[in-house]
């Protein structure tokens, strides 16, 4: 029997004039959402982390609902174990670079723990970092303080928003080895929104498109 | 140093300020809160209401108070009644004037730093796993700290000089209500004051100063991070 899809999204949804609708379902690896800008794909995004609802619909991780209009089901944020990376990164200004990791470290259940915070320090080469405020990173820097936050809040899927947008060529190279590393050595589901053909070309084990 | 008396001012003058303050600081914070993320209909007469005693003769706003917690206003015949409190010609009542003319300051400070606050950083919060107080504990007050203690000294300053309101709502009695101010004002009126006008005025200017020191290093403490 085939084992339930880390993301099964069937949802629709209206931003202002556009109204979006988008149905998936994905195996663990990388799902790549793809589309033009305005398409909606953060909004997707945004409506599996629990930060916007959507008019109908449902979302499960690995089989569980965590939107569904029909039963009424939808947990909060908090309750959803989603890693997200913003692509505005939203590092927290007034803590350290260890205290914005460590911050939903702290919060998560230590069972759902599978890093600690050296380990993910060593994994995405900040070491050096943590003593930091979050306002003097680089651009790439912050990215993977952004990862690291995400990935030691303990969560079941990670969430990628335009991770190598803000990024120069030679930095994305990093960046993207890093979520290759995530993919293949943590083999957690990664949910990834791209505009960029060969990004996804490289990246995604599967591909969503959206128009 | 100081006089039996002068002592008194000072205590009582301490003590009405820190009440007000206690009770003036989470309604500023609250108000500023919901003027700053709120969207609701009315909010043009809520934020008019609350910068009234701003632009209000202190001397009218005292009589408003006098209307409203007087032995016969609505406000004051319900806390005599349910609670046996009175206000009008106490100290408690001074501090409630005090409170009032500092508010609007204070609310004023507050907003301001909330509505800098980016609220995308509790949605960051909330998917690590905060729920929606704790996002708040964690994220939106220490943020919003330096201006909650920019408020907090404005206010502190106004309180520490409220006279007209004062004065109109509780009068100007010696232990009871007659604070830094009034008591500036009462020596001036006397022949002899003059002296006793210096001293207190020399008070004024220590505590003024102070507080301005402490709120300096509180800031510093606090603020950090600030960019």
């Amino acid at each position: 029997m085939p084992s339930d899809p880390a993301f099964a999204v069937d949802i629709e949804l209206t931003r202002g004039d556009t109204r979006i609708a988008t149905r998936f379902a994905a195996a663990a690896g990388i799902t790549a959402l793809v589309g033009h800008s305005g398409a909606g794909k953060s909004s997707v995004l945004a409506c599996v982390a629990g930060l916007l609802r959507p008019d109908r619909g449902r979302i499960a991780l690995a089989g569980d609902a965590v939107f569904d209009s029909a039963t009424g089901v939808n947990l909060p944020p908090e309750a959803r174990a989603c890693g997200m990376v913003f692509q505005d990164l939203r590092l927290f200004p007034h803590r350290r670079v260890r205290d914005n990791l460590l911050y939903g470290w702290r919060l998560a259940d230590p069972a759902r723990h599978f890093m600690a915070l050296d380990e993910a320090a060593d994994f995405l080469g900040i070491d050096g970092l943590l003593d930091r405020w979050p306002r003097t990173l680089s651009g790439g820097e912050a990215q993977r303080v952004a990862i690291g936050r995400a990935l030691l809040s303990g969560p079941r899927v990670l969430l990628l928003d335009e991770p190598l947008s803000a990024l120069d060529t030679a930095r994305r190279a990093g960046i993207m080895a890093v979520i290759e590393r995530i993919r293949d050595e943590l083999a957690l589901p990664i949910l990834y929104v791209s505009h960029d053909r060969a990004e996804v070309a490289r990246l995604a084990t599967t591909v969503v498109e959206m128009d | 140093m100081l006089t039996a008396d002068e002592w008194g001012i000072v205590l009582l003058s301490l003590r009405v300020n820190a009440v007000a303050m206690l009770v003036a600081l989470p309604v500023s914070f609250a108000l500023a809160w919901v003027l700053a993320r709120g969207r609701f209909p009315g909010k043009v007469v809520l934020d008019a209401a609350i910068h009234l005693p701003l632009v209000l003769p202190p001397v009218v706003t005292g009589w408003l108070l006098l209307l409203a917690f007087g032995t016969q206003g609505p406000a004051g015949k319900f806390l005599a009644h349910w609670f046996g409190i009175t206000l009008m010609f106490r100290w408690t009542g001074a501090a409630l004037a005090s409170a009032v003319m500092a508010l609007p300051l204070m609310v004023r400070a507050m907003r301001l730093s909330l509505e800098g606050i980016d609220h995308r950083l509790e949605q960051a919060a909330r998917v690590l796993g905060a729920g929606p107080w704790r996002a708040f504990a964690t994220v939106t007050l220490p943020l919003a700290m330096p201006g909650v203690l920019a408020g907090l000294v404005l206010g502190f300053a106004r309180a520490l000089g409220e006279f007209g309101a004062t004065i109109t709502f509780v009068a100007s009695i010696p232990g009871e209500t007659q604070t830094l101010p009034l008591a500036v004002f009462n020596a001036l009126q006397s022949p002899d004051g003059a002296h006793e006008v210096f001293r207190l005025a020399v008070i004024a200017v220590v505590i003024s100063l102070a507080a301005l020191v402490a709120s300096e290093l509180l800031a510093r403490r606090t603020g950090q991070h600030a960019l």
